[in-house]
């Protein structure tokens, strides 16, 4: 298969489908208005209440869908090609799981709801920590393995803490708070959200981006990529700092949403060749798609009663996920 | 010139001597095999050379920076890593990374994969995923990626280990066929009566040194198979070319 061919096969419809998703997310919502005045409310501007629903509530849920879909995505098809294993995702390094505790750590002291930035800047501290932790542990010139095993170290007492921050709540409300904080969302979210996470989100994916070639040459094992002009030690950095950028970002905007980052890249991989840099932009455009519809999906199934998107993708992800186990499994024997 | 040069070279693994003061130079046109029991250093002496692994002494390679070390040597691990299911043409197409600015090949790329995959007998193979074929077939499309490399050296790490007796041959045949280009391969092999019928040149390994140099009928004496092997071997130069068997174990 040729490189252009699968560019125009696997890319065109997936940017086609982020595009009709993206609008059918800014028509849905409490508020019924058609499609015409929806439109026109958006474009037009003003302060009417149609105008302020389209700019202030539906386009920031409906970018943050895009991006961090697209982070979740990017991330997981990196992880999986620098670990050279379909069962790696973002996740791992550690970073969610930390910024998940700065976030619960600024509910539970209040510092949550004392200012709008509160949460999401807390979270962004606990993934920067987790980040600098993992990579002292890992050592400089560390292999995967070493890295894989810091991230688990990290996850696991990121975890432990949270735990420990519910089990010592001495406020019912708070702690409830928490747990609905950590189902992962969309909603309510503002633009302040989008300019918040934008940044580090277009740093991380820059970083992530670049990755194509050395993850190409990785797929021949970590002696051969190197004697091949790789140097692995900068394509490592560039993956963790690319990742807990994007990761760190969108856990602090979004809450924990998983099973993305995870299940896009093995659906795609296949329809690219497998190869590990088409995957790259592939996966970004796939985890795109994926959140949208979770997010329209939540909006549908169960529009009163506030489904949250990481269930939803956990839900839809865990069997999807072992249908493609089974299948791999046919093929093996 | 020199395609790769040694001296003084010494490694140390976690605090033990692997090889002391090892110092040889490869020219061009030269097929070289490197031949030592297991543990003789073998892989290390090679990822060292490349700068893989920390060593001691001085290899012409790392003095180059990383992007003209790759235009300079080609290596192939012992390790037969293929990690994901692309096609073998692809596999082949990575040797021509160092020579691409950015993923999308040239037409001179193409004729390179189609030369490597030609000589390694697997042009039928081309568009199959290359995680479904059998491990002698993986095998000879990891060469093939080494030989697109099209690099003045290629290293390899018991490339024929567990080749059928005919790739076995028709990969020593296409080392040997670089050779003739001015091109040279420094090739790790257990298999001595290949070694002594195409190899120009042995490099023996034992007791964390280099034992002896020069060409295969040289090197191979009996003293030496008896200290470094433990082996007794009949050896003759007959009409078909130079004929070696390994025949008992001494110790």
């Amino acid at each position: 298969m040729t490189r252009s061919n699968t560019m125009t096969r696997v890319m065109l419809p997936l940017i086609a489908a982020t595009l009709v998703l993206f609008c059918a997310s800014m028509l849905i919502g409490p508020a019924r208005m058609s499609l015409g005045d929806s439109l026109s409310a958006l474009f037009a501007g003003g302060e009417s209440p149609m105008a302020l629903v389209m700019r202030e509530i539906r386009l920031p849920r409906a970018l943050l869908a895009v991006m961090i879909g697209a982070s979740l995505g990017l991330a997981g098809a990196a992880m999986q090609g620098y670990l050279r294993n379909p069962l790696a995702e973002p996740g791992l390094i550690g970073v969610s799981g930390s910024a998940a505790l700065g976030a619960v750590l600024a509910i539970q002291t209040g510092l949550a709801a004392s200012f709008a930035l509160g949460l999401p800047l807390a979270a962004l501290a606990g993934a920067l920590i987790s980040v600098l932790l993992v990579m002292a542990l890992a050592g400089p010139r560390g292999t995967s393995l070493t890295l894989i095993l810091a991230g688990i170290a990290v996850s696991a007492l990121a975890a432990a803490l949270t735990s420990l921050v519910l089990n010592l709540s001495p406020n019912p409300f708070a702690a409830s708070e928490i747990v609905f904080w950590m189902m992962g969302s969309l909603a309510d979210r503002s633009m302040t959200h989008v300019w918040l996470a934008l940044p580090l989100m277009v740093l991380g994916w820059a970083l992530l981006a670049g990755l194509g070639r050395g993850l190409d040459a990785l797929t021949l094992g970590e002696d051969a990529a190197q004697a091949m002009g790789i140097r692995l030690t900068r394509l490592r950095l560039m993956l963790v700092i690319g990742t807990a950028c994007v990761v760190g970002a969108g856990t602090a905007v979004a809450g924990a949403i998983g099973f993305v980052g995870l299940v896009v890249p093995h659906i795609l991989r296949p329809l690219v060749g497998a190869r590990p840099s088409s995957l790259l932009w592939a996966s970004a455009l796939g985890g795109a798609v994926m959140l949208l519809l979770a997010d329209i999906a939540v909006r549908l199934i169960l529009p009163e009663r506030d489904l949250k998107l990481g269930v939803l993708t956990a839900i839809v992800g865990a069997p999807l996920f072992l249908h493609l186990i089974l299948k791999l499994r046919k093929e093996r024997i | 010139m020199s395609l790769l040069a040694l001296s003084g070279f010494s490694i140390g693994l976690q605090g033990r001597s692997v090889l002391r003061d090892v110092s040889f130079s490869i020219g061009p046109g030269e097929f070289v095999g490197l031949i030592g029991p297991n543990g003789a250093g073998k892989t290390s002496l090679m990822r060292a050379a490349l700068g893989l692994i920390p060593s001691q002494g001085t290899s012409s390679l790392l003095q180059l920076s990383e992007a003209a070390r790759a235009r300079a040597v080609a290596w192939m691990p012992q390790a037969r890593e293929i990690a994901w299911p692309v096609t073998v043409e692809m596999v082949v197409m990575l040797g021509r990374m160092p020579h691409m600015a950015g993923l999308t090949p040239s037409e001179a790329d193409h004729e390179k994969v189609g030369e490597a995959l030609q000589r390694m007998d697997l042009d039928g193979f081309r568009h199959r995923p290359a995680t479904q074929l059998s491990g002698g077939e993986q095998a000879r499309a990891l060469i093939a990626r080494a030989l697109a490399q099209d690099t003045p050296l290629l290293m390899a790490d018991e490339p024929i280990a567990g080749l059928d007796p005919a790739h076995q041959i028709s990969t020593m045949q296409a080392f040997a066929a670089q050779t003739a280009e001015g091109k040279s391969a420094l090739v790790s092999l257990h298999d001595l009566g290949l070694a002594a019928r195409h190899c120009t040149r042995l490099i023996m390994l034992g007791d964390g040194r280099l034992v002896a140099d020069g060409p295969p009928t040289e090197v191979l004496t009996p003293e030496r198979l008896a200290h470094v092997f433990g082996i007794t071997a009949w050896f003759r130069e007959t009409e078909d070319g130079p004929v070696y068997q390994p025949l008992e174990v001494i110790r």
